[in-house]
């Protein structure tokens, strides 16, 4: 926005010449424009920055209590997490069917195929059992319950890091993943 | 007759008043937010999809890397409150200025034993003195514990809210160290806890 220049010259006094003074205001557009942008990124980083919490609940542990609920093998789906970034998983009972191994992108998938086969054969819905071995890390876990999220699935999951049958673990240690 | 010439107004609008305003807001910003305190342990969180944010208030986070594990009670007055009993149950009275201090240290990682020297150093000593060795969580020596309990009793007397509690986990950390925290939470019949991620895009 070009000022006008107002300061009419004072005309001609005395015959003297002046030098004509310009004006002192500054145009504080620029500046204004500015001090608003940083509050707005002030305003933005300081409310993004909030970590994000995903919860988590795992079943009662009561040492007096050893009742079991026994899962239904048709419509289980077990998950095991092992190392270098590795998972497998099997339908139903464990040692009856040779668990698949596969990695975090395959996972989604196989996910999927096995809720809507079971929602096609029993019309009910899957029941996840994720079992971390010790060689998994926290990433494996953080991202499998992550998968979960993605794909749907409503009942909570049962993390049973207890339980590892001789089976698993065998068939872990031979495909190096424990 | 001439016409009588209207006055045109110039357009330029004085800016200053508005330049104050905003300068203002701006300074009231930054001395509003309170500087984020430095993690002792640098950890790289996970990524997860999740959307819900970590709430501010009546939650102790529980920071987990390099096998060592971190504590902080969130709120001033509940760490006054979870030293104030911790000091009842190991024997060890604090000064008020310990006390103050305490308050404002964020996530710490010392035995009992040397927290009265560490809470003394400078904020910037603190990492060096390497004091700072993780909470104990042995089955005989299980420090975390008292911790959580404590801060749980001081949360519930004081706000009379229940505790959340939340782990912040290194992504590399191996499962077996999770586990072992989960199992402490789980014998104070805690069996829900929020595991804090950051955010990553929808889909991959």
């Amino acid at each position: 926005m070009a000022e006008l220049d107002t300061s009419g010259g004072g005309g001609k006094k005395g015959g003297k010449v002046r030098s004509k003074k310009s004006s002192t205001k500054v145009d504080l557009t620029a500046m204004v424009d500015l001090a608003f942008l940083l509050i707005t990124f002030f305003m933005l980083t300081t409310t993004l920055n909030k970590p994000i919490a995903m919860d988590i609940a795992k079943p009662d542990k009561d040492e007096k209590n050893e009742q079991r609920l026994e899962l239904r093998a048709s419509q289980t789906m077990t998950i095991l997490l092992g190392k270098n970034n590795k998972v497998a998983w099997y339908m139903g009972e464990a040692g009856k069917s040779a668990p698949e191994v596969q990695d975090f992108t395959q996972i989604r998938k196989s996910i999927l195929e096995n809720k809507q086969k079971v929602q096609a054969a029993s019309g009910k819905s899957i029941v996840m059992v994720i079992k971390p071995t010790s060689g998994a890390t926290y990433k494996n876990f953080v991202d499998i319950m992550d998968e979960l999220a993605i794909t749907g699935i409503k009942s909570a999951p049962a993390i049973d890091d207890e339980n590892i049958t001789d089976a698993e673990k065998a068939f872990m240690k031979s495909q190096n993943l424990l | 007759m001439p016409r009588a010439k209207v006055q045109r107004k110039s357009t330029s609008i004085d800016m200053t008043a508005m330049c104050d305003v905003s300068f203002l807001l701006l300074t009231y910003f930054i001395l509003s937010a309170t500087a984020k305190q430095p993690d002792p342990l640098d950890v790289r969180l996970p990524t997860s999809t999740y959307k819900i944010k970590v709430p501010e208030k009546d939650i102790a986070i529980l920071t987990i890397g390099k096998d060592k594990v971190y504590f902080e009670a969130a709120g001033q007055d509940i760490k006054v409150a979870t030293l104030e009993k911790i000091g009842e149950q190991y024997k060890i009275s604090f000064t008020p200025e310990e006390k103050k201090r305490f308050s404002v240290i964020g996530s710490f990682g010392v035995p009992i034993q040397s927290l009265k020297q560490f809470v003394m150093l400078d904020g910037d000593k603190r990492k060096k003195s390497g004091l700072e060795t993780g909470i104990p969580t042995d089955s005989t020596n299980n420090q975390l514990a008292d911790w959580i309990l404590q801060s749980r009793k001081a949360v519930a007397e004081l706000h009379s809210e229940g505790m959340r509690v939340s782990i912040k986990g290194d992504a590399e950390e191996g499962y077996p160290m999770v586990k072992k925290i989960v199992d402490i939470l789980q014998k104070q019949k805690i069996n829900k806890f929020s595991l804090i991620t950051t955010a990553e895009g929808g889909s991959k």
